[in-house]
């Protein structure tokens, strides 16, 4: 039976809601036990035809030349697509909500950046003439030098990937190289901690192996609509971006799904739908584009690597002076979505713990690898696990109880969280109170005793002074202008060349010790005080939260 | 090649349809004669989504030919209620939130129905045998060996 400790959370509303805590039949769960519950592949149509696309087998290539007459001559193959046929072919998923530059082909035309990189696609009457047909095409290939390590891609001279963002870095608001975060002073708190603590973590790319694939069927329906049976997460995500890949109206796309086998954050990138309704305008016949098991496996995005190294400094009585966190995350050779994940990071350091010196930077970088995606949790489990592994260390180092150790750091109601926000309805002290209590694990009294709602605030609630560059601004300076955009179908690019030196992250020069603290000047949280919440009217339902104004911290352009 | 005519048994219903040597039963199945309730995983006989019963017994359907299919009885998930009476397996997957995406759930059904039919009274070891070859990538595992287990009881309550 689920347990409901309202009382843990202050801001908890007192009306008693009366679904959680019972059992509830689910509106799907008929359908599922019955097989009548429709996948996208659970729709017949007549004279049905199958997609396969030609994957490219280097790393990193320029495309020297396509023939695809061979193929073209197969048996029952009805059309071959070539990027040149798709009519936006460049796109960055998160356009649609005006957040990064377009960088991905759909299919490839001069370069491949990754292994398993879509070059041309074919159509045939079955799966099986349109894989043999895909033997057929002939593609000749420069290979080029390739990069697969987060931080050996950031280096000068570093093999550019995706010329979109030619320092291997995503660049946020169209000039930041990473996302940074500071507060206070962590080189001086570090010269002042009784110890200090620098490890590396690390995490590989995990596929979803959800047990259906990936997948669409796209059929001609009337009116000039298609209609799209999509195994998309996102359903009107996929039918926003098929409508701008294909340069068409979204009401002539009819999308049809919600019944997902198996997502985890694999099926939001659209893999499919572009290419399955090109092919059904192109043929007028319903078309149909799976990914095998084996292209899952190797070539559908992944959740990405992750390399997050953290240096703490501690005091021997348990107190975490500073903590300074870099993290690379691997984009792959597209971005997707990763740079959203890198922003989902940054949110999460320091931890659920009250710091008073903390240094964040994290960098979406692209390296030759597959491009990774969104998956349960992205951009917050890795670093949530090294924080929580180091916490783990910290303790050992320091002699004390690791659940102790957690309380003792944990924020409280009142103190002032790194990202110059007051931390409200905290409760990790009363968590790990009841998680101890669970499996019998001793706390001391001290511990038991502590709570979430005394204790912050006060000298707690401060922000310290904090580094600042020679602009008088937390940041560095703008790193480097955009460069000039590369139009789909323009130009061929320019033979290989190393990617121009980017200015170099340098650290600030460390400080001298110093008799009396540097003169920093104390900073305000915001321009203006924040206005007081109003309070909160009993049993009035929550105001509704748009989507698009929750992430309008995120995502709107800051210039 | 010629296409080749088979018959067998879908469901309690006697059906006859042309089919390619090569074909499998699960690409008759579902694109030959519409029932979609089996699944394609990954075509090679390591996920069980597409498990179908063949004259009791559960078979691959991705790995099982249809040719060699001529004169059996096939069972789909679609035939396992009787009109709008669901199977007791359906109804304790149901009772035990024993599906998440709904995905391998037709496979799960029949593997354990294969093995109600042949062990009325199974253990837990038993059940969790019997669905070794069926993966569930929402991981409900605990939830689905219960509902089998819950199913047998209740027939075997039935039956006293």
């Amino acid at each position: 039976m689920l347990e409901f400790r309202k009382d843990l959370f202050a801001d908890e509303r007192d009306d008693n809601l009366n679904v959680i805590g019972k059992g509830e039949q689910r509106q799907d769960m008929l359908g599922h036990v019955t097989g009548r519950t429709r996948f996208f592949d659970d729709h017949g149509f007549d004279g049905l035809l199958h997609l396969k696309v030609v994957r490219s087998p280097h790393h990193h290539a320029r495309i020297r030349s396509i023939d695809v007459t061979a193929a073209e001559r197969a048996p029952g193959v009805k059309r071959v697509i070539r990027g040149q046929d798709v009519p936006l072919n460049k796109n960055t998923l998160l356009s649609l909500i005006d957040f990064g530059k377009d960088d991905e082909p759909t299919l490839a035309v001069d370069k491949v950046r990754y292994k398993g990189e879509p070059i041309v696609a074919i159509i045939a009457d079955s799966e099986a003439e349109a894989l043999a047909a895909v033997k057929l095409v002939r593609v000749s290939y420069d290979p080029l030098p390739t990069v697969f390590d987060v931080q050996e891609a950031l280096k000068p001279g570093a093999v550019v990937v995706n010329e979109t963002y030619p320092g291997n870095y995503f660049e946020y608001h169209d000039k930041y190289d990473h996302q940074k975060l500071r507060f206070g002073d962590v080189e001086a708190a570090f010269r002042t901690a009784d110890h200090v603590l620098e490890e590396r973590y690390q995490m590989s790319p995990i596929e979803h192996a959800s047990t259906e694939t990936n997948g669409t069927i796209a059929a001609p329906e009337t009116n000039n609509r298609y209609v799209v049976h999509s195994c998309a997460q996102g359903l009107f995500f996929s039918l926003g971006t098929t409508a701008k890949i294909l340069a068409l109206e979204s009401n002539r796309l009819h999308f049809i799904g919600g019944t997902v086998g198996g997502g985890f954050g694999g099926k939001v990138d659209s893999l499919t739908e572009p290419l399955a309704v090109l092919g059904a305008i192109l043929t007028g016949r319903p078309v149909r584009y799976v990914l095998g098991r084996e292209e899952e496996m190797q070539f559908a995005s992944p959740r990405g690597a992750e390399r997050h190294v953290i240096k703490d400094g501690v005091m021997r009585d348990g107190r975490i002076v500073a903590r300074q966190i870099t993290s690379y995350f691997d984009a792959g050779a597209y971005t997707r979505l990763t740079s959203y994940g890198v922003v989902k990071c940054v949110a999460h350091m320091p931890g659920p713990y009250t710091i008073p010196n903390v240094r964040g930077d994290a960098y979406c970088v692209f390296t030759n690898r597959v491009p990774a995606t969104a998956m349960r949790g992205f951009g917050v489990t890795g670093v949530d696990f090294s924080i929580e592994v180091q916490m783990d260390k910290l303790a050992h180092l320091v002699g004390i109880d690791p659940m102790e150790f957690r309380i003792l750091n944990a924020y409280r109601d009142g103190d002032m969280k790194a990202h110059r926000r007051v931390a409200h309805n905290t409760a990790l002290i009363e968590c790990v109170q009841v998680v101890a209590e669970k499996v019998n694990w001793p706390l001391s009294e001290t511990a038991r005793r502590a709570s979430s709602l005394s204790g912050g605030g006060g000298p707690r609630a401060a922000i310290p002074p904090t580094v600042t560059d020679e602009s008088g601004r937390i940041g560095r300076p703008e790193t480097r202008q955009a460069p000039p955009q590369l139009t789909p179908g323009a130009a061929p690019l320019p033979a290989h060349q190393p990617r121009p030196a980017v200015p170099v992250y340098q650290p600030p020069p460390a400080h001298q010790p110093a008799a009396a603290l540097p003169n920093y000047p104390a900073q305000p949280a915001d321009a203006a005080p924040l206005p007081a919440p109003a309070p909160p009217v009993p049993n009035a339902p929550a105001p509704p939260q748009h989507g698009a104004a929750r992430f309008s911290s995120v995502f709107t352009r800051r210039r | 090649m010629a296409r080749m005519p088979v018959q067998f048994r879908l469901n309690g219903s006697d059906r006859a349809v042309f089919v390619e040597p090569a074909e499998t039963l699960l690409g008759t199945i579902r694109r030959g004669l519409g029932d979609f309730a089996p699944k394609f995983g990954c075509g090679q006989g390591t996920c069980g989504v597409c498990t179908v019963l063949v004259d009791g017994e559960p078979r691959l359907g991705c790995l099982t030919l249809s040719v060699t299919c001529e004169g059996r009885s096939i069972e789909t998930a679609s035939g396992l209620a009787d009109g709008p009476t669901l199977h007791p397996l359906q109804a304790a997957f149901m009772e035990h939130f024993a599906a998440q995406c709904g995905f391998c759930t037709p496979g799960m059904l029949m593997a354990a129905k294969a093995l109600l039919d042949r062990n009325p009274n199974p253990t837990r070891v038993e059940v969790v045998e019997a669905i070794a070859g069926n993966v569930c990538r929402c991981t409900g595992y605990e939830p689905i060996i219960n509902a089998i287990l819950a199913a047998a009881q209740q027939r075997g309550a039935r039956r006293a």
